[in-house]
């Protein structure tokens, strides 16, 4: 596998690896565990990391150290992924295999305004559409857009869907989505083009919580169905003009 | 608090320190001035000599060290005020510079120069008028506007709600009052002219470049065509990016899975007109990109408007490197001209 992965320059002050052409959950795993890598190893010569879907950019101190240096502790961290102090692995399974969230969702066309119409194209009920987008454990494959909009994947084939052909001005926090592939949570209210088919009542993105998302790049989601009720009572809100 | 209040905005003043670094893996950007130079020399020109960061994010693990007293001068923040037209009233006695755009400045309705120290009273009213040459101004005072810090940064971020006064994202509003800290006034500086980051008269700049990222999907005659023309700063020119006019060229790709983008970094959309990303740039995108530009250029680019001209030249990635080294030499080793202080006649 490591021979499809390359190293370029990005910028000044940035290499970028390519781990293949495609998104898997092999390249997630191996995105985590070299950012735990060059974390560990890089200290403070680093600046920031952008995971996504099967790619990292790596950010450095350019008046501290160079790119030959950084090349080479990347090509380390391929050819062998895991941190060792001493003896003991640095590192847990966690920050390879990513952490397991569950998010609660309330599916329903009242909640969901684009469920019926892509059930419809689908040619699925609403309560398959529903079940189908629980089936799936997701991996986070990126990070972008809006501060904490996590793109998920991969979506079932059945209910993929394009992009609206015109986005709404107003996209509710917490409406949960689709478009092609991918699903999302939206953390915050904007405009957005992806199909709603429910509404998260959990905070993607709180920059007073610590941590300030539940979830972070290689992590796995599952999607939870709740009830009406059950979402109101978890501090959701439901908004009539969506 | 000691504090300047703001009478009136301006066209768009922004509190920015260096920036808001390692948080990229959450979707924020990280802000900050966009021309770095200037801010430095603001800074410098005010004593705040402490803050130390030279614009690659020194600061990123300030976190570490909240209790370090140095912590809030490592990142100094000043106005970042775009085209012009803030007025500040003084509640105490301070000191200010302006450096970056010739922007006209006045101290109780008498011009005073920019890129030097100046002597604040209390009550005195300051005021920036609109710039003549470049369109961004910094505005720093002595100690550093203090304010709490978001994700370990000041800077303001519009798009994301994040940062300033409010840490709202919010630019600042007819009746902000900016506190600062009240420190030991620092020498009366200026920074000579030949020393001063160049400002283009004629609305242009010449970027250097560092090939990168797709740069092997355009061809030997696309590069040409890019690096051969003169492209044009368009109205969509901002703090996220600005978009080029001019020769268009196209890279084999039409799109890529989305990476991470640099600082700088010149992507190439569908209609073949580069964009080049500064400091409030999203974090991913699946543009091809041919390279990036130089951030020692990014301030040039950042003074243009629209209707600025543009012209880029290559460089590799060593050549780049020893140029940030020789900057930042340059920097460390240059000598304000200290000025005969008025406070004493003051006094």
């Amino acid at each position: 596998m490591s021979k499809a992965i390359s190293i370029s320059v990005a910028g000044e002050n940035s290499l970028i690896v390519y781990f293949g052409d495609s998104p898997s959950a092999a390249i997630a795993t191996q995105i985590a565990q070299t950012v735990a890598y060059l974390k560990t190893v890089l200290g403070d010569l680093l600046v920031d990391l952008v995971p996504s879907y099967a790619s990292l950019l790596v950010i450095y101190q350019p008046l501290q150290t160079d790119h030959y240096y950084i090349t080479s502790v990347i090509r380390s961290a391929i050819r062998e992924p895991i941190v060792k102090i001493g003896n003991e692995p640095d590192q847990d399974q966690t920050q390879q295999q990513g952490n397991s969230v569950s998010l609660p969702v309330y599916y329903s066309t009242e909640s969901g305004p684009d469920l019926q119409s892509l059930a419809d194209r689908a040619k699925l009920s609403v309560k398959e559409v529903i079940a189908i987008h629980q089936q799936t454990e997701y991996r986070v494959y990126a990070i972008g857009f809006a501060p904490g909009f996590a793109y998920l994947g991969e979506v079932d084939e059945r209910i993929a869907s394009p992009r609206l052909a015109t986005p709404r001005q107003k996209v509710p926090r917490g409406a949960v989505a689709i478009a092609d592939r991918q699903t999302a949570v939206y953390p915050a209210q904007s405009p957005g083009g992806w199909n709603l088919i429910g509404l998260c009542p959990q905070r993607m993105f709180d920059p007073n919580a610590e941590p300030s998302m539940p979830v972070q790049v290689g992590d796995r989601v599952r999607f939870t169905a709740i009830s009406r009720e059950n979402f109101i009572s978890l501090g959701g809100e439901l908004q009539g003009d969506t | 608090m000691a504090s300047l209040k703001v009478i009136q905005p301006g066209i768009f003043s922004l509190l920015q320190d260096s920036g808001r670094f390692g948080h990229h893996s959450i979707g924020l950007t990280t802000g900050g001035p966009l021309d770095r130079q200037s801010f430095r020399w603001a800074n410098q020109l005010c004593g705040n000599t402490n803050y130390g960061n030279n614009g690659h994010g020194n600061n990123a693990k300030a976190s570490d060290s909240d209790s370090d007293s140095d912590s809030d001068k490592k990142n100094t923040t000043v106005i970042e005020v775009t085209i012009g037209g803030l007025v500040l009233e003084a509640n105490s006695n301070t000191s200010i510079a302006l450096t970056g755009a010739d922007i006209p400045l006045s101290i109780n309705k008498k011009p005073v120069a920019l890129w030097q120290t100046h002597r604040i009273k209390k009550g005195d009213r300051i005021d920036l008028g609109f710039a003549q040459s470049g369109c961004r101004g910094y505005l720093a005072v002595a100690g550093g506007f203090q304010g709490q810090p978001i994700f370990n940064s000041q800077s303001t971020v519009p798009r994301e709600s994040l940062g300033g006064l409010n840490q709202d994202g919010k630019p600042l509003q007819a009746g902000d009052h900016l506190p600062y800290s009240e420190i030991e006034p620092p020498t009366l500086q200026r920074l000579e002219e030949s020393q001063r980051p160049s400002l283009s008269r004629t609305n242009t700049a010449h970027l250097r470049v560092v090939l990168g990222y797709q740069q092997d999907a355009f061809s030997a005659l696309q590069k040409q065509v890019f690096f051969a023309s003169e492209y044009l700063v368009t109205e969509n020119a901002d703090r996220m990016g600005y978009r080029l006019n001019g020769p268009a060229i196209k890279p084999s790709l039409k799109g890529i899975l989305s990476e991470g983008i640099c600082l700088g970094a010149i992507q190439i959309p569908a209609d073949g007109q580069p964009i080049i990303l500064l400091a409030d740039r999203q974090t991913i995108g699946g543009y091809p990109k041919i390279g990036s530009v130089l951030s020692l250029d990014l301030g040039k680019l950042a003074q243009l408007t629209p209707g600025g001209k543009v012209s880029f030249e290559p460089i590799g990635i060593e050549q780049a490197h020893n140029l940030l080294l020789l900057d930042e030499q340059q920097f460390q080793n240059t000598q304000l001209v200290s000025l005969a202080d008025t406070k004493a006649d003051h006094a």
